[in-house]
């Protein structure tokens, strides 16, 4: 017997005018999982997220978080009942340090927001936890720093500390790795592997990388013009007809080539191609 | 570290920053023994006052990333409380204090209504309805003139304290006299520092951090479970809270209240530059702003004056620096500092161009 799901979407769908974007996409993830989500560019694997965080609003279905309807409840209030969702495209407070980046998703967390006349500096239980956090990512030295000042692959793990500030039930991940390094993405990598062994959260893992998924997921679920596709174990999932028919016949047992950017507006929708 | 708490651990972040500063706060401290004289005290208490306003702008502007028209509305509705209720209620420290919060609470209620219709949308749409309303309120005050005097607005009677009629004691201190005149003056440097510190603290706060998340990137601050919108509608009211306190401050100051003095359209513009030209995003940038502002607005003449008698017998440059032309130099004087110091004089002297 399973555990009982963490989050669940029941024929969840979406539309853009005529064009079904996501397809009735039936799916649950239980807590202690990792699923990875995969599919072509425009398969709307962004769109799913955003349907589940609340970006977008759904044309139809159900999302559940920890049994509660949470369909209609907005991006903030999902996050609260313990949602946490990284983006595709780094999406961070630029100008401020990194530290108060992650203080203010501790903030978030703790509903420490509107205290209007105490001084935000003699809240040191917060600046402890954020630079916690900030030695777990290996951004310590960096805390200091601006956000604008920081490399691609440090705005990255950044956001991975953002989302461990939250402390969810449910980690989103849109393709963590993208246009990072080869010898940057690892440690990222290495960091989702960490969140998986702390056991209780579901893991959602938007990636192309195949040799990462492999090694990462439990589970794989595949999205192809909008509809799911597959949902199973990697190996027979990565083997199936589907995916190989998905992915244009290329052998996915090869580390596939890094993808071209996906079209705009990457950050709260992708544009399907038609 | 009494001192550091006071100002909220906000350090000006540059050592001619600082002396500038500290210089400013002396300067209008002692302003009265400093700069003996009617106007340079009236330069002075008005100075103080656009202090005050121009950083609760900066809450909303800098801080928060919202661009309102109204501010000055709320500014105008303080004045008015604050003269209404010395006027209705009679000479008293009692009616002032009536009239101020009646401002106040009412410029937090429209505050609320106009941000709960508009914050929810596109900046640019708040932008529009706070202009819409601000000239809908200016038409009223005009309007209403049995209550508000009209276009010529009215004058009242402060508590006789406040009068130079007064004396706290004979004779004179360091040549000035101990009257009424004086009192007021430290009535209203009071009220404008203590409105600054708490603008100050706010900023500081953890709403201030929050405030800062939502200006840097509110689709992410929504994301990480901040209710975006219900921020905004808080800095909104409490910035016109603070505008509205200043109002009512210099609505005693003046014992008058009208639509040029307090509720101009001009003094909207002359309050967004000081917030610019200061440095948008820091308190002390609305120190800086409001200080140049006010001098230059209040002695550009005098100087010009002067030069245009030095200038005598050369070719066109008397005509140039003819005190007339001073609103021309103003302007000249703002392109120039907004092209130069885009992040305003703080941030020039922060080093952060």
């Amino acid at each position: 017997m399973p555990p009982a799901p963490v989050l669940e979407t029941h024929g969840l769908t979406v539309r853009f005018g005529g064009h079904v974007a996501v397809d009735a996409v039936t799916c649950a993830f239980a807590p202690g999982e990792l699923v990875a989500i995969v599919g072509p560019n425009g398969a709307g694997k962004t769109t799913y997220f955003n349907l589940i965080s609340g970006q977008i609003p759904a044309s139809a279905g159900t999302v559940m978080l920890a049994g509660r309807d949470i369909t209609r409840a907005s991006a903030s209030s999902r996050t609260r009942a313990g949602l946490g969702r990284a983006f595709q495209l780094t999406n961070l407070f630029p100008n401020l340090t990194v530290r108060e980046n992650v203080r203010l998703a501790c903030q978030a967390r703790l509903g420490r927001g509107f205290r209007l006349f105490s001084l935000a500096s003699d809240d040191r239980e917060l600046t402890a936890e954020a630079e916690a956090i900030l030695a777990r990512v290996r951004l310590a030295s960096l805390a200091g720093q601006t956000v604008a000042a920081l490399s691609h692959g440090d705005q990255r793990k950044l956001e991975v500390a953002i989302l461990i500030a939250l402390d969810p039930l449910v980690y989103m991940f849109d393709e963590p790795t993208a246009g990072m390094s080869a010898d940057e993405a690892p440690v990222v990598l290495d960091l989702i592997a960490e969140l998986k062994a702390d056991a209780g959260r579901a893991i959602l893992l938007v990636e192309h990388k195949m040799d990462v998924i492999g090694k990462l997921a439990d589970r794989i679920i595949v999205l192809h013009n909008g509809a799911l596709a597959a949902d199973g174990e990697p190996a027979e999932v990565i083997a199936s007809d589907v995916v190989q028919e998905a992915y244009l016949g290329r052998d996915l047992t090869e580390p596939a080539p890094e993808p071209a950017p996906e079209p705009t507006p990457e950050s709260t929708g992708e544009t399907p191609h038609v | 570290m009494f001192f550091g708490r006071l100002i909220s651990g906000d350090r000006p972040g540059s050592p001619i920053l600082a002396i500038v500063l500290i210089a400013i706060l002396l300067g209008l401290a002692f302003a009265p023994f400093l700069f003996p004289g009617t106007r340079s005290l009236d330069t002075a208490a008005r100075i103080c006052i656009f202090i005050a306003l121009a950083a609760s702008y900066d809450l909303l502007l800098g801080y928060t990333g919202i661009v309102s028209f109204a501010h000055v509305m709320f500014f105008g509705i303080g004045a008015y409380g604050a003269a209404l209720g010395l006027d209705g209620l009679g000479r008293g420290f009692g009616s002032i204090a009536i009239g101020a919060a009646g401002g106040a609470v009412a410029a937090a209620a429209l505050a609320f209504v106009i941000g709960l219709f508009s914050l929810r949308v596109r900046a640019i749409f708040f932008a529009m309805i706070t202009l819409a309303v601000a000239s809908a309120f200016a038409v009223m005050v005009s309007q209403f003139s049995d209550i508000t005097g009209g276009e010529d607005g009215f004058s009242f009677k402060v508590p006789r304290e406040l009068t130079p009629a007064f004396k706290i004691a004979d004779g004179k201190l360091f040549g000035v006299s101990l009257n009424g005149k004086l009192l007021l003056y430290y009535f209203v440097f009071t009220g404008c520092l203590v409105l600054f510190l708490a603008l100050l603290r706010v900023v500081n706060s953890p709403f201030g951090r929050v405030l800062q998340a939502i200006r840097e990137n509110d689709f992410r601050a929504e994301a990480i479970g901040f209710r975006v919108v219900r921020y905004r509608i808080a800095a909104t009211c409490l910035s016109a809270v603070a505008a509205a306190l200043a109002g009512s401050l210099f609505a005693v100051w003046l014992r008058y209240a009208g639509p040029d003095a307090v509720l101009s359209f001009e003094i909207m513009v002359d309050v967004l530059l000081m917030v610019v030209i200061g440095g948008m995003g820091t308190m002390w940038g609305a120190v800086i702003g409001a200080t140049l502002f006010v001098i230059a607005q209040s002695y550009l003449r005098e100087v010009m004056g002067a030069l245009s008698d030095a200038t005598e017998g050369a070719p066109l440059l008397p005509d140039l620096f003819n005190p007339d032309r001073w609103l021309l130099w103003l302007g000249v004087i703002f392109v120039l500092s907004v092209y130069f110091f885009p992040t305003g004089v703080v941030g020039r002297l922060r080093g952060k161009d």
